[in-house]
């Protein structure tokens, strides 16, 4: 009844473990993938007034042009990058429908792409619910989670039809310098394969500037589709504002469905992000405070035995528990009502990992160590009895 | 401003241990920076923030005070301000710029405390030409923090 590729997508296994983490009050939750700031009130407030001033209609297909300029202009003096508001920008429903909509305009059954683990949960599902095939590139911890080029050289013989590219990656907090980004170009460059590129996370860079693929040379932004939004950067999730830029023709592809499926975003969120545009400030403070608290539980997880690497963006942690990451995260709920992410989610491979949001107080923070050190030494001490037996 | 004032701003009780931890800094390190902010003059008092409509029994006023005073030859207001910060009824006083010169900020055990400090203390100063007392009804928010409203978490507990 169900079509089959929806049938036989796993509903990982996590749900589960999701279900119980909602089920219980009062939990430490370093399990959240948003900001714990909310919505800087300047846009709050311009929301507050363009429903005041009765903006409730649907907005054109490619969404506000003030939007769309606006972008164009923070592009251009952020980075450097030239796109027409006319002709090479969308808005969508967050990234996601961004990442959707770039699939279902390139991709041909059984196109494969490359989604690179660790991964955010929707790559690979996205590519199977278009009909595509997940090419995985394994990274890995003593590579810094960082692409391995022969790897990715390997995988390219597959001719895949694209590639997703998040940085700074959610759940690995990994990021790329513009000379890393070259070198993958470079292997990319001989291919036909295009790059869809997350860059969400882009404002939460705490080492080094942020470098959009597309910045790198003409051939490469023309071979790329940038996604963005104002989700994690201006704690705007709720919003549901991301925008996609890209040559004419895939963003006339991509508007196409996107007129038919979704008709525009939300005029409310689209008139929010105008604003957003303009809240460099608050930006700024938000992620001083992000990186005083990456500082914090990078310091304080590798003190505790738990092996992090020192993520360069958005606001995880990726550790290694040395055990089965599921049970760890079920006791650590049960016993000390923290709750963290287990690996598995982010590829099967990671099941000795946990992903850990340092986007809460430090305050929270500073009591979920307390309660993860105290966990942490429970179980040492089970175990050393374990082995004396 | 440097991570440990903005921290010690927040929470003036933080525990040095704490600063480093959240620093990265040693806490002799951060035992010294503190240390010299004090004697800078940077680090002026460490304050609490007391919400005194939740204490039972307490009816103390507080009066915003405007005064219009005569500036004098040479040395300005400062030496005016300083007559009147001097009174220990005078928790704080900024010089403004607009319609009137000194905003005082008075504290009292009640109305009639601080009626009399004006009446027989601070209109009665020569240089002191009018005064514009107003008292406080509610507090809402001070030195950054909301008194009254706390803010849940509003997020899912786990999310991707």
């Amino acid at each position: 009844m169900i079509a089959k590729h929806i049938d036989k997508l796993a509903p990982s296994g996590i749900r589960q473990f999701f279900d119980l983490v909602l089920g219980m009050p009062e939990v430490i939750s370093l399990g959240v993938g948003e900001p714990d700031f909310v919505t800087p009130w300047r846009i709050r407030e311009k929301a507050i007034t363009s429903l005041e001033e009765g903006f409730t209609s649907y907005t054109s297909n490619s969404g506000l042009f003030c939007l769309r300029e606006g972008i164009s202009e923070h592009l251009n003096k952020k980075y450097n990058l030239a796109y027409s508001p006319k002709d090479n920008i969308l808005i969508t429903v967050g990234v996601s429908e961004g990442l959707d909509l770039a699939l279902r305009a390139i991709l041909e059954p059984k196109d494969s792409v490359i989604v690179v683990t660790p991964y955010y949960v929707a790559y690979p599902a996205m590519v199977e619910i278009n009909h595509g095939r997940p090419l995985f590139l394994k990274t890995r911890a003593e590579e810094g989670f960082k692409i391995n080029l022969k790897d990715l050289k390997e995988l390219l013989k597959h001719n895949p039809k694209a590639m997703i590219l998040n940085y700074p990656a959610n759940p690995t907090g990994v990021t790329y310098a513009k000379d890393e980004l070259k070198a993958i170009w470079k292997l990319l460059a001989k291919t036909e394969t295009f790059l869809i590129t997350d860059e969400v996370y882009d404002e939460l860079t705490y080492d080094g500037r942020h470098c959009p693929f597309a910045s790198l040379d003409k051939k490469a932004k023309e071979r790329t589709i940038l996604l963005n939004g104002f989700s994690k950067g201006h704690a705007m999730t709720g919003f549901r504002v991301g925008y996609a830029c890209a040559d004419k023709k895939i963003i006339d592809a991509m508007t196409k469905i996107h007129s038919f499926s979704m008709l525009c975003g939300p005029i409310i969120g689209q008139m929010a992000a105008v604003e957003a545009l303009l809240a460099k400030r608050e930006v700024q403070t938000m992620v001083r405070a992000y990186r005083q608290r990456r500082d914090f539980m990078v310091r304080e997880l590798n003190r505790l035995g738990l092996k992090t690497n020192k993520p360069s963006g958005a606001f995880y942690c990726f550790s290694n528990v040395s055990t089965e990451a599921m049970d760890f995260a079920k006791s650590l709920l049960f016993q000390e009502k923290v709750a963290v992410v287990p690996g598995a989610g982010f590829g099967s491979e990671f099941n000795q990992y946990i992903r850990i949001s340092y986007a809460n107080s430090l305050d929270n923070l500073k009591e979920a160590v307390i309660r993860i050190e105290r966990f942490l030494n429970k179980q040492n001490g089970t175990n050393q009895k374990n082995s004396g037996r | 401003m440097d991570d440990i004032l903005e921290m010690l701003q927040s929470n003036a009780r933080i525990s040095i241990k704490d600063l480093g931890k959240l620093t990265g800094k040693s806490e002799k390190q951060v035992e010294k920076s503190i240390k010299d902010y004090e004697k800078k003059g940077v680090i002026v008092k460490y304050k609490t923030v007391i919400n005194r409509d939740k204490i039972k029994g307490d009816n103390g006023v507080i009066a915003l005070i405007e005064v219009k005073v005569m500036p004098q030859k040479d040395v300005g207001f400062d030496l005016v301000a300083e007559r009147i910060y001097k009174f220990p009824e005078v928790k704080s006083c900024f010089l403004l710029s607009g319609t009137y010169d000194l905003l005082l900020i008075v504290e009292g055990e009640d109305i009639q405390t601080v009626a009399n400090f004006v009446s027989e203390k601070l209109a009665p100063l020569n240089s002191v030409r009018g005064t514009a007392t107003h008292f406080m009804l509610k507090k809402y928010k001070e030195d950054g923090v909301i008194l009254e409203k706390k803010d849940k978490d509003k997020r899912l507990a786990i999310t991707y």
